[in-house]
């Protein structure tokens, strides 16, 4: 069943074990079991409600699952094990395994009351205990990474929303996470800055030693960039190579899904 | 001088009481609306009833009651505090406790958004508190903060009941003696004005700046 690209091998980075979340009374994600390889490029492609950017979410800890087992690294997330029980984690505990993990959100989120620079530099000062020297330099690198090095000391609301996702993208990858989460980054841009925002993306991806989870609409780029494509439909429907997916999917649920970019 | 302004000089004796008790009740209160906003955020249960208790009393009963109970009852219970020692405390306490609804409401309309960012970056709760919710918060208390200055100011009339000599302590004692009343209320009047329209207009300067950086 599980496919894997042939370059990943190894210990998972990332491990789902029969995840459930419940909100209210709608259970958003049942039963999920899933391995993400260090450098993996894995997409999340499904409808909306399909519980995808829960599952991200779950990962830096925005949500907490209602049962079941998260290890990052070969280390529990949301737990601790004390003489074989498992108990769960405390914030320090949260924090630090966490800290491997970097996510950028569909609306920015930057900071608006600090410039762009100030935004990059701030978790790298605060969080790492850079000097402010070293993290000015490499903010500033990540910055002209993005294409943004001309904009350091402007603010948030002057910048269009394309080049605000950019900075929330610097503003993740210089805490040097292994693994990134990009949730709907391009959903709330208009259509002329989807562009400049995947182009990043691909960027990142092509230097080969990010494991990205992207949860996306954008079917192109998802054939393009995943190394491993994920249909789900609050549980994990039908997984395997882009090409499996897009060209040959074997559940009619994904066929239906797909139909509808197919005509568009 | 020419009657009426032969009175002026008097009334402006108690204009220096009346702005030293709005300058020291005001710094009470700014840290009171922060000590006790903070703390009906917390997740501490105790601390959290305590300040709602603390808010629900000082809004829920009268400022002169208040300022009479600290004069007169106090001292009754050995607890003996000078005229312009119940005056700053009893102002402050009031003012802080509306202070800190400013501050509760502001930190709460912070988009969630924020905080979300904040614990994605690994940073500490009390660093997303200080650094990413309270400096785009305060922005937001900055005009009801000044709001509730002007009532402060006009509030420390009230003073002159528990015997301070501010400024309608002073219209009262010349009324008294003089019986010149509509002059020298005319005047008090003016003088209250004269003090709170500057507020009033600086208020709505820093509201501009704010919405111009905003928008």
């Amino acid at each position: 069943m599980e496919k894997q690209n042939d370059a990943v091998k190894g210990r998972p980075i990332v491990r789902y074990h029969k995840i459930a979340k419940v909100f209210g009374d709608q259970q958003v994600l049942t039963d999920i079991d899933l391995d993400i390889f260090p450098g993996e490029k894995v997409a999340l492609i499904g409808p909306s409600g399909s519980g995808k950017t829960t599952l991200g979410r779950l990962l830096v800890t925005l949500e907490r699952p209602t049962s079941g087992t998260i290890e990052v690294n070969g280390e529990l997330l949301w737990h601790k094990s004390v003489n074989g029980q498992l108990l769960p984690a405390d914030e320090k505990h949260l924090r630090r395994v966490r800290g491997q993990i970097g996510l950028v959100f569909q609306q920015f989120n930057l900071f608006p009351h600090m410039s762009i620079l100030q935004n990059v530099m701030e978790a790298p000062v605060h969080v790492l205990g850079m000097s402010k020297g070293e993290a000015k330099e490499q903010a500033t690198a990540m910055l002209n990474k993005v294409g943004l090095g001309h904009k350091l000391e402007s603010y948030p609301r002057q910048l269009s929303g394309g080049q605000q996702q950019r900075v929330a993208i610097a503003r993740a990858l210089v805490m040097r996470p292994k693994v990134m989460v990009f949730d709907e980054v391009t959903s709330a841009l208009d259509p002329e800055m989807v562009g400049e925002v995947l182009a990043v993306l691909k960027e990142i991806a092509a230097e080969g030693n990010m494991t990205m989870l992207l949860i996306t609409h954008e079917m192109a780029f998802a054939r393009e960039v995943a190394d491993r494509v994920i249909f789900m439909d609050g549980k994990i429907v039908e997984q395997g190579s882009p090409n499996d997916i897009f060209v040959n999917p074997q559940n009619p649920r994904t066929n239906a899904f797909l139909s509808r970019f197919r005509q568009a | 001088m020419q009657p009426p302004f032969d009175i002026l000089p008097a009334l402006l004796r108690g204009v220096w009481v009346t702005l030293e008790l709005t300058f020291a009740a005001a710094c009470l209160a700014f840290v009171i609306s922060f000590v006790v906003g903070f703390g009906r955020m917390s997740k501490h249960l105790p601390l959290k009833i305590l300040a709602a208790a603390y808010t629900e009393f000082f809004r829920g009963t009268s400022l002169l009651v208040q300022l009479f109970w600290v004069y007169f009852v106090l001292p009754l219970l050995h607890v003996n505090l000078t005229a312009l020692q119940s005056g700053i405390l009893i102002l402050g306490l009031h003012f802080g406790a509306y202070g800190s609804e400013v501050v509760r409401s502001a930190m709460m309309a912070i988009a969630v958004g924020q905080t979300e960012a904040g614990i994605v970056l690994n940073m500490k709760r009390s660093q997303i508190r200080w650094r990413i919710i309270l400096p785009q918060a305060f922005m937001i208390m900055i005009p009801t903060f000044g709001n509730n200055l002007i009532e402060l100011l006009k509030a420390t009339a009230l003073v002159s009941l528990i015997t301070l000599k501010d400024l309608m302590f002073q219209g009262t004692m010349i009324q008294n003696t003089t019986m010149r009343t509509t002059e020298t209320f005319g005047l008090v009047l003016m003088i209250y004005f004269c003090l709170a329209y500057p507020l009033t207009l600086g208020v709505r300067w820093i509201e501009r700046r704010i919405t111009v950086g905003r928008a």
